[in-house]
C-alpha cells in the first residue's frame, strides 16, 4: 500500500505527462504482480464496488478526530475532497501499516458483506493504522471515486515501456471485461485467455476538433464525410454466439438495450461494429435527452421501450468473419459494413450514411444542416485510414456545429473540487421570466462548470464571497450581479427541469462585463431555440 | 461589542475608547499600536506608530520614514488608566501580542500568531486573559502542522535529490518571515543559498537582528551555470514570471500552510507542496485558548464563522467581528474574508 501511496502521491506532485509515465513505469518496474494487476484495476476505473456507504465513513471519521458531524461536514465542504478531508482530520499515527494494495482491495470486496460495526472497526482500524497519503489513498479505494488525472492512456504508456508489448497492443489487452480477481498480470498483459476475448471490445478511434480551414485538408476525393450523431458511441461484438454492447466508456450496457442485443439473430459469427446507440422515436432520431430515460436504467420496461425505441447507427467494422481489419483501409471497412448491414437486412441496425462530396461547398452546406437532421456536426473521415487506437490528429476530424448561446444570470454558487478547492467554481444561472403575479424572476435553468480561466474564477470567486445572500451547506445564493454567455449543445423540453428545459453539455463561453443583469435573456428566448 | 467594550471594532480597526488609541488600524488614525510588519497590520498614513523594537527596521523599510516609538517586550506603558504591553506571538519576527488591562480587566489580541517555536523569532508567549481576540486563519480541524523540524528534513531531502538530478530547488515563501524561516534551517552542506530581490532586501533588513546564513542575490550578470543545483528563494508572485527562465531546469516547492491541500498545491501549479506556516494550526489556537482561560473569545480573520460556533459548543461566549486582515493569502486567490454571523 504504501508503495501504491507513494506512487499516487507522486503522480499527483507533477502536472508533466513526461514524469507521470516515468513514475509509473518505475512503480511497475518494481510492485509485485498481483500489486502490479491492483494498480492496472484501479487506474482503469476497475474498482472494488464501495463497500461502505459515505454517510457512514463521514461518521467514523468524526467520531475518530473527536469533532462534531457538522465540524466535520464543514471541513469537508472547504476541502472539496471526501477522502483527503477524512485524511487529514483523522488522529495521526506512528505504525505504518504494511500490507498490499492486492490484500487491502481483497479486504473491501470481503468488506461489503461485513455488519456495520464490523465495517467501522476494520476502517478506523485501517485509518489509524496507515500514514497520511496511504491513509487518503485508501480512503479514496473505499469512496470509489478515483479521478487522479491519469488517463488510462498514460498508464498503458508506461506498462508498454516496461513490459515492451507495443501501447496499441496493451490498449487492446486492457480493455473488457476483466477484474483483478479473475485473471493475473503475466495473463493480461501477455497472454491470451480466449475465454476473456470472447467479449473484449476493440480501442475506440477517437477525432480531435477539425484545427483548420476545411479546404485544407486537400482533395475532396480523398474524404468521406457523414454526420456526427449524438448518442452513445458504442460496440457490438458477436462472437462465439454471444452478443456483448459496449460503450465508449468501457460499460457493458448489453441489457440496457434488449432491441441492439436482438442483432445476435442475425450478424454472423466474429462481427464488431462500431457505431452509436441512438434514440429512435417516430421514425427519426432522437435528442440525446430522449436517450437520457434509457441510460441510467439496466432494467428497461416495456412502456419505456416502446416510448424511446434505440436503434444503432453503424459507422465501421473492426471486425469481419473474426478477423481484426482494423489495419484495412476505410474504404475496405466501408464497403464489408455496407454488404454485413444489407445482409442483416435488421431496422434496429441502420448505416450511418456516408457522403461523398465534389466540392468543400457542399460540406460545409451539409453541415449547416446539422440541426435539422439532429447531428451534432459532421465527421471527415479520410478513405486510406486504418482504424486506429485512441483520440489520433490526421485522419479523421470531427467538425461540430457552433453551439447555441444564451445569456444568463448566475444565481447560486457552489465551492469546486480538484484543483478549484476552497474557490466558488460551480455556477447555477438564471434566466428572467414573468410569475404568476406578473413579477419578473430568474428561473434556474443550468448548471456550468467550466469556461473561464483561473483569473477570472478568482474574481468571479470574490465577488461571491461579497455578494452573498444566503448560505446553504457548501452552495451560496448571491445576489444577481453577474451576467455569462452560456454556450450548449442541444436543447429540449422536459419535465424534470424547473425551468421546462434540458440543454445539453452547458458551459461558460464568456463573461459579459458588460451586461447588466436586466439585460439577460429570457426564458422565452431560450425556448424558441427548441427546434419544431 | 457592548459600549462599555475595553476594545471595539470600528471602521478604522481595533480601538481602546478610554486610551484612543488604535491596534492595527486599517484606516488612518492618530496613535496606532502595530503588532507586525506584514502589510495587513502595519499600514500606511498613521500620525505615530508604536511596535516592538524589532518590528521598527521593518516597519521602516516598508513604509518610510514614519513616527514610530519602540518598545521591549513585557514593558508596560500607560495611557489614561489604561495599562498596555507587547508578549511575543511567535508569528514572525518582531510580532506582538497586546495586552490591554482596565480596572483589573484583561484583553488579549493575539495578532496573528503560532505556537511552535520556529527557531527565528522570540517564542509565543501565552496569557492569561478575561478576552481574547484570536485570528483563525487554519481554524478547521482539517490543518494538523507537522513539528518543524521533519518538514525542513523533507525540505533538505528534496533539495539533495534536485541537486543530484542537476536541477536548481526554487522556494516559494513570505518575503517577510518565511523566507527568513527557510533560509535559518536550510543545510548549507548541500549547497548555496540564492535569492530573488525581494528576499534579499528584506533579509538584509533583517540580518543585524537574526543569525542567517550567506545568501548570493540573483542579478542580472549571474551566469545561470552558477546556479545550477543551488536552492533559490523567491516571494510566491516569482512563480511563473520570465525571471524564473534562468533557473531552468528546476524544480519548484511553496512554503505555506495552505499547501495541506491537494487542490491549493494543484492550483499553484508547484512540483512539492511543504506545509509550512507560521500561524496556528487547529490544535494550536484551541489549546492557546484554553490556557488563556479566557471566557470570551472574539474571532477575526479566517474560518471564523465555524470556529466560533464550536467555540460556542466548547461553552466560550464567542463571536466573531469583521477586519481588512488577510491571514495567509493563498495567492491567485483570496482567502474567505471574515464574516460576521
Amino acid at each position: 500500500m504504501r508503495k501504491f501511496a507513494e506512487l499516487i502521491e507522486k503522480l499527483d506532485a507533477t502536472n508533466k505527462t513526461s514524469q507521470k509515465v516515468a513514475a509509473l513505469a518505475g512503480y511497475f518496474a518494481q510492485a509485485d504482480e498481483s500489486d502490479k494487476l491492483a494498480t492496472i484495476a484501479i487506474l482503469s476505473h476497475r474498482r472494488p464496488p464501495r463497500p461502505v456507504n459515505t454517510t457512514l465513513l463521514r461518521a467514523y471519521a468524526a467520531e475518530l478526530a473527536e469533532i462534531p458531524l457538522w465540524l466535520f461536514e464543514e471541513s469537508y465542504h472547504i476541502v472539496g475532497d471526501l477522502a483527503e478531508s477524512i485524511a487529514l482530520v483523522v488522529p495521526n499515527d506512528e505504525h505504518t501499516s504494511d500490507k498490499s494494495l492486492s490484500a487491502i482491495l481483497r479486504e473491501l470486496v470481503q468488506l461489503k458483506s461485513k455488519t456495520d460495526p464490523e465495517k467501522k472497526e476494520y476502517v478506523q482500524h485501517t485509518w489509524m493504522q496507515l500514514d497520511y497519503y496511504s491513509r487518503f489513498v485508501f480512503t479514496k479505494l473505499l469512496t470509489g471515486s478515483f479521478r487522479i488525472g491519469i488517463s488510462q492512456k498514460l498508464m498503458t504508456r508506461a506498462l508498454s515501456q516496461v513490459t515492451s508489448v507495443p501501447e496499441d497492443e496493451l490498449a487492446y489487452r486492457l480493455m473488457g471485461n476483466w477484474s483483478a480477481n479473475d485473471t493475473t498480470f503475466e495473463e493480461l498483459v501477455f497472454g491470451r485467455n480466449e475465454q476473456a476475448y470472447v467479449s473484449k471490445p476493440y480501442p475506440f478511434y477517437l477525432a480531435y476538433a477539425l484545427e483548420n480551414e476545411i479546404h485544407e485538408l486537400g482533395d475532396i476525393s480523398d474524404w468521406a464525410a457523414e454526420h456526427k450523431w449524438d448518442g452513445i458511441r458504442g460496440q457490438v461484438i458477436f462472437r462465439k454466439n454471444e452478443i456483448f454492447i459496449w460503450s465508449r466508456g468501457e460499460e457493458l450496457v448489453t441489457e440496457k438495450y434488449p432491441e441492439i442485443a436482438e442483432l445476435a439473430n442475425v450478424l454472423p459469427e466474429g462481427t464488431v461494429i462500431d457505431g452509436e446507440i441512438l434514440a429512435f422515436v417516430d421514425d427519426q432520431v432522437g435528442l440525446f435527452n430522449d436517450l437520457q430515460t434509457r441510460i441510467g436504467r439496466k432494467n428497461v420496461s416495456k412502456a419505456v421501450l416502446a416510448k424511446v425505441p434505440v436503434i444503432f447507427k453503424a459507422y465501421d467494422l473492426l471486425e469481419f468473419h473474426g478477423q481484426d481489419i482494423r489495419s484495412q483501409s476505410y474504404r475496405e471497412r466501408r464497403i464489408l459494413l455496407e454488404a454485413l448491414v444489407q445482409a442483416a437486412n435488421y431496422p434496429v441496425l441502420q448505416l450511418s450514411h456516408q457522403m461523398n462530396f465534389t466540392s468543400w461547398e457542399e460540406v460545409i452546406t451539409e453541415r449547416g444542416r446539422s440541426r435539422e437532421k439532429r447531428s451534432e456536426g459532421l465527421m471527415l473521415k479520410k478513405k486510406s485510414a486504418s482504424y486506429q487506437v485512441g483520440r489520433k490528429k490526421g485522419d479523421w476530424w470531427k467538425w461540430k456545429i457552433d453551439p447555441l448561446t444564451i445569456d444568463a444570470v448566475l444565481t447560486y454558487a457552489m465551492r469546486g473540487h480538484g484543483r478549484r478547492t476552497n474557490l466558488f467554481t460551480d455556477y447555477t444561472f438564471g434566466l428572467w421570466h414573468l410569475n404568476e403575479k406578473g413579477e419578473k424572476e430568474l428561473v434556474t435553468f443550468a448548471k456550468a462548470y467550466s469556461g473561464l480561466t483561473d483569473q477570472e474564477f478568482a474574481q468571479v470567486d470574490n465577488i461571491i464571497k461579497r455578494t452573498t445572500l444566503e448560505r446553504f451547506g457548501p452552495v451560496r445564493s448571491v445576489e444577481p450581479t453577474l451576467v455569462f454567455e452560456l454556450a450548449f449543445e442541444g436543447i429540449a423540453l422536459s419535465n424534470r427541469h424547473k425551468s421546462g428545459v434540458a440543454v445539453r453539455f452547458p458551459r461558460i463561453l464568456r463573461w459579459r462585463r458588460d451586461k447588466k443583469v436586466a439585460d439577460a435573456n429570457t426564458l422565452d428566448d431560450l425556448k424558441a431555440l427548441i427546434p419544431k | 461589542m457592548k459600549r462599555s467594550d475595553l476594545l471595539i471594532f470600528d471602521a478604522k480597526g481595533i480601538y481602546c475608547p478610554q486610551a484612543q488609541v488604535y491596534i492595527d488600524p486599517w484606516k488612518p488614525v492618530n496613535r496606532a499600536i502595530i503588532t507586525h510588519g506584514h502589510s495587513d497590520h502595519a499600514r500606511f498614513g498613521h500620525n505615530k506608530y508604536l511596535t516592538h523594537h524589532s518590528n521598527i527596521p521593518i516597519i521602516r523599510h516598508r513604509l518610510g520614514e514614519i513616527n514610530v516609538q519602540g518598545i521591549g517586550w513585557n514593558e508596560p506603558f500607560q495611557i489614561n488608566g489604561v495599562i498596555f504591553t507587547l508578549h511575543p506571538a511567535g508569528h514572525i519576527i518582531g510580532s506582538s501580542q497586546v495586552r490591554v488591562e482596565y480596572k483589573g480587566e484583561v484583553w488579549v489580541f493575539t495578532g496573528d500568531y503560532k505556537t511552535e517555536n520556529d527557531g527565528v523569532c522570540t517564542p509565543y508567549e501565552l496569557i492569561k486573559c478575561h478576552t481574547m481576540i484570536t485570528e483563525c486563519t487554519f481554524g478547521l480541524p482539517a490543518f494538523k502542522w507537522k513539528p518543524q523540524a521533519l518538514v525542513f528534513e523533507e525540505i533538505n531531502s528534496w533539495w539533495q535529490s534536485n541537486k543530484e538530478d542537476g536541477k536548481t530547488s526554487v522556494l516559494f515563501g513570505y518575503t517577510l518571515g518565511k523566507a527568513q524561516r527557510i533560509l535559518k534551517h536550510l543545510d548549507t552542506s548541500i549547497g548555496q543559498i540564492f535569492t530573488h530581490g525581494a528576499v534579499e532586501n528584506m533579509t538584509e533588513v533583517l540580518r543585524p537582528q537574526l543569525e542567517l546564513p550567506k545568501t548570493t542575490l540573483i542579478t542580472p550578470s549571474t551566469p545561470a551555470s552558477d546556479i545550477r543545483g543551488s536552492v533559490v528563494i523567491a516571494p510566491p508572485s516569482a512563480h511563473g514570471t520570465p525571471w524564473m527562465r534562468k533557473l531552468v531546469p528546476f524544480e519548484t516547492g511553496t512554503c505555506s500552510g495552505w499547501m495541506a491541500f491537494r487542490g491549493a498545491r494543484a492550483r499553484r501549479a508547484t512540483d512539492k507542496g511543504f506545509v509550512l506556516s507560521d500561524h496556528c494550526d487547529w490544535q494550536g489556537l484551541l489549546q492557546s485558548i484554553k490556557a488563556s482561560e479566557a471566557s470570551r473569545v472574539i474571532c477575526t480573520h479566517g474560518y471564523t464563522d465555524i470556529f466560533s460556533r464550536y467555540l460556542r459548543e466548547l461553552g466560550y461566549d464567542a463571536s466573531v467581528e469583521n477586519t481588512d486582515y488577510e491571514g495567509e493569502k493563498e495567492e491567485i486567490t483570496t482567502v474567505e474574508p471574515a464574516q460576521s454571523t
